[in-house]
């Protein structure tokens, strides 16, 4: 029943992961910060991620401001974006959205404008399947722990009986 | 006196943005725990960091700045360091290289730079594998130098390699980075990896219980937290800092 949905969903979590690696989306980096999770933290990674999104996204929106522009030649600063967007990146284990980012940030040491706007559009994709994967294998992770967790009412009932069969003089 | 200049340090920090957790309940620390200093720009890295340091039994303190670091040591322009900071002291700091104002280099050398830290061993972590940048910080007196993403393994290496099972005196501790100059061979810049774990956990003996590597980022292999094969190299510095 639910038990049997525990193993279902453990199976699903690890299907998801392998596919993330076999990609190359993920690198065993995420694995390292999976390791890092405990009772003190159980939400580690979860936290981590989300931190990731909202400064990724900051940092994708600051990109394409600089490139919408047509007279635009800041690429010093499109590199200090780039930097960073590799280095969390690469924390978390976001390995073909760090891939990106390398070859984004050759573009911008060449000056190459069309170049850096096809990287960008890339980068837009490459971060919008990591975000939905990675929401997705998180959903799977809360529903099995709930499900390991939820106390099953068909049990409780019978329990219940059976105390009321040892005590036949209840008032 | 020096305690209450702590405490109203403490209250101080607590309310300045940048520091992301202060841990002190009282003044009359645990001295057993190692405390380190971990300074990044990225909070993502903070996070991981302070995570890694935590899972090792080290004390952390997170800044997201050289100078938020600085004015946590008491080495800020506005305040000298005249107080003795022995219940906040520090045993480690690691701090990322690219950050914007001031680099984890410059941080290193003003760090050197003082009197009364520069015994205070400091290792950069960068995402880049660049010699040139390894080399300055290294013969800046950096400790180690470690190439991101960090992983436990490393974290354990450096805590292992430089506090040993327990905490060591300091003076104990100098005596041990001289010993290590003297007894570790001519080091050369020929990439080669030593991939074996510890045999001796002790930090007193007299060989060094680290072995040189090399700072090729290789593709590493899926690896438990216990592997050693992160690659890092330790330099001999000609002079003593």
């Amino acid at each position: 029943m639910l038990g049997l949905s525990v193993e279902r969903l453990r199976a699903d979590m690890n299907r998801l992961l392998a596919l993330l690696f076999h990609q190359g989306v993920l690198d065993e980096q995420f694995l390292q910060l999976q390791q890092l999770q405990d009772e003190s933290s159980p939400n580690f990674v979860s936290e981590v991620v989300n931190i990731y999104f909202h400064e990724s996204e900051k940092l994708l929106r600051n990109l394409r401001a600089l490139l919408v522009d047509k007279e635009f030649s800041d690429y010093k600063k499109m590199g200090t974006h780039l930097n960073q967007f590799m280095g969390s990146s690469s924390s978390i284990g976001a390995q073909r959205i760090r891939n990106v980012c390398v070859a984004f940030r050759a573009a911008s040491d060449q000056n190459n404008r069309p170049g850096c706007i096809r990287a960008l559009e890339l980068l837009e994709y490459e971060y919008c399947y990591l975000k939905n994967k990675l929401h997705e294998l998180f959903q799977i992770e809360q529903q099995r722990i709930l499900a390991a967790t939820v106390r099953y009412p068909m049990q409780q009932q019978h329990h219940q009986q059976q105390q009321q069969q040892q005590q036949p003089n209840n008032p | 006196m020096s305690k209450n200049g702590v405490f109203s340090r403490l209250r101080r920090l607590e309310k300045v943005e940048g520091v992301d957790e202060y841990e002190y309940a009282n003044p009359s620390c645990d001295s057993d725990e190692v405390h380190v200093l971990a300074v990044d720009d990225s909070l993502v890295d903070r996070k991981v960091i302070e995570k890694l340091l935590k899972i090792t039994s080290c004390k952390v303190t997170a800044v997201d700045s050289g100078r938020r670091a600085l004015q946590f040591l008491g080495l800020d322009e506005e305040e000298t360091a005249s107080v003795g900071f022995d219940d906040l002291k520090v045993d480690l700091i690691i701090t990322d290289y690219c950050m914007p104002g001031m680099t984890g280099y410059e941080l290193l050398k003003k760090i050197k730079g003082s009197s009364i830290f520069r015994e205070i061993p400091v290792v950069i972590m960068s995402s880049e594998n660049v010699l040139a940048r390894i080399d300055s910080c290294l013969e800046e007196g950096a400790e180690d130098f470690i190439v991101k993403p960090v992983k436990l393994a490393d974290v354990k290496r450096l805590k292992r390699c430089m506090f040993g099972e327990g905490r060591i005196p300091k003076q104990e501790r100098a005596f041990n980075k001289r010993k290590l100059q003297q007894d570790s061979p001519e080091i050369t810049n020929a990439p080669s990896l030593d991939e074996n774990a510890l045999s001796s956990p002790s930090h007193s003996s007299t060989s060094s219980p680290c072995s040189p590597r090399s700072f090729s980022s290789l593709p590493s292999t899926p690896c438990s937290p216990t592997s050693l094969d992160s690659p890092t190299r330790r330099v001999k510095v000609s002079d003593d800092s």
